[in-house]
């Protein structure tokens, strides 16, 4: 079966790949793209450790079709970071010991940046929310929620 | 096994495309027929898609509104008018499944999902489908009852009832996670009141039976009373009536018989 030309931005720089019909898009980045940020977790929908943003909105990236994201533009975790500097937000997961074995932290950092970007000064209640789709199995989620609202505090100061 | 990707600009061509071949799944947001190719479903060999604008519509006014099937339950909880559906869009996955997720998917949404079909139901919806031969209009009920002959048929839209008022329309999903996880059970009730009196009771549930059923004997038990205590407890105590849940790892079977007459009276009588 021939392979599909798909083009879309990651991370902010244009790329093109050959994909077979009915890949995903975690599949794409990790495998054809070489961006391991975004995790394998359940393949389902019920982990959120693979979530990207597309077009500025939290996606599940291993239920996504890869070619549904033709022209579209892609963030991953590894776009978060500017240079040697940490993102506020990874910074803020460093801090407060948000990160145990880190497999859930891609998707995390991710959910909490496409809450960020659309509510700055979340309430505790609101961060709860918007890390509902993400399973974290080791720290309990309160360090991940005091993280979050540790990096929007020192947003809001900033 | 790769897959072949059909997309078309139609709604009515990938409804020829979907009808015309067995192997064929509709793709909308992804949740149900992602999942299946990533679990190595063979039995799919071929998706169709439409970027038909048709299928993204909303319209909010009047008594009967409608949504077009692959409105996302980001874009009800978005749309100030729709509020009466929006507790029972919350209540569906994280934010990403939300963004993701639309109204005709999960239509087909087996146990412990499909909590958004569990609404529609108690709002008399009409799913419009288009199949080999052409559009039509199926009553809900209909539509559930012959789910598994539907795969070859296209989603175009649902419509359904604006209850006349915040009392008229309720909504309890119970989950073992909060604020996200599988249903033990889904209640939604449309008491519209004329008089005085309940007039056309819908109680629907989910995760009760294989697909989402009505609750006909507790609807009997409401149907034509003022909504006060003994009416309350004898729709509770009928609720369980004509059921057949399942057991799963969120609940077993003996239990959700069990509760689902506790929390429709919590339901009716206001409580959280």
């Amino acid at each position: 079966m021939s392979k599909i030309p798909l083009q879309f931005r990651h991370n902010g720089r244009d790329v093109a790949i050959f994909v077979d019909g009915g890949t995903n898009l975690l599949v794409a980045l990790r495998e054809l793209i070489g961006d391991m940020t975004p995790k394998f977790g359940c393949g389902q929908g019920g982990c959120g450790t693979c979530s990207v943003l597309i077009d500025g909105e939290l996606h599940l990236s291993c239920l996504t079709l890869a070619e549904t994201v033709a022209g579209r533009s892609i963030e991953t975790l590894d776009g978060m970071k500017q240079g040697p500097n940490l993102h506020p937000l990874q910074r803020a997961f460093a801090d407060n010991f948000a990160a145990q074995c880190g497999y859930c932290t891609p998707g995390m950092l991710m959910a909490a940046k496409a809450l960020l970007d659309r509510n700055p000064s979340p309430s505790r209640e609101e961060v709860v929310e918007a890390i509902s789709g993400n399973i974290c199995r080791c720290t309990g989620y309160e360090p991940i929620v005091n993280a979050i609202l540790a990096a929007a505090g020192g947003r809001a100061s900033a | 096994m790769a897959v072949t990707v059909k997309t078309f600009a139609s709604a009515g061509e990938a409804a020829g495309a979907l009808s015309s071949d067995r192997s064929a799944r509709y793709l909308g947001g992804g949740t149900l027929v992602m999942r299946a190719l990533n679990e190595g479903d063979v039995s799919i060999s071929t998706v169709v898609r439409a970027s038909d604008r048709a299928l993204t519509r909303i319209d909010p006014s009047g008594p009967r509104i409608t949504l077009g099937a692959g409105v996302t339950f980001a874009r009800i909880l978005a749309e100030r008018d729709l509020a009466f559906l929006h507790a029972a869009a919350r209540s569906i996955g994280g934010p990403a499944v939300r963004n993701m997720g639309t109204v005709g998917g999960n239509l087909f949404a087996p146990n412990p999902y499909g909590d958004f079909t569990v609404a529609l139901l108690a709002l008399d919806a009409t799913v419009a489908v288009q199949g080999s031969f052409g559009a039509r209009d199926i009553p809900i009920e209909e539509f559930l009852q012959s789910r598994e002959r539907q795969a070859g048929t296209l989603v175009l839209s649902v419509s359904c009832t604006r209850p006349a008022s915040n009392e008229a329309f309720r909504y309890r999903k119970i989950a073992r996670i909060k604020p996200k996880g599988g249903s033990v059970i889904t209640i939604a009730a449309h008491l519209p009141i004329s008089g005085g009196r309940i007039a056309g009771a819908r109680i629907a549930l989910g995760s009760m039976a294989p697909t989402q059923i009505r609750a006909r004997a507790a609807e009997r038990a409401l149907e034509g009373r003022s909504l006060d205590a003994a009416t309350i407890s004898a729709a509770a105590s009928a609720a369980a009536e004509g059921t057949s849940p399942s057991d799963n790892a969120l609940g077993s079977a003996w239990y959700r018989r069990e509760i689902v007459g506790v929390h429709l009276r919590r339901l009716l009588s206001g409580q959280e």
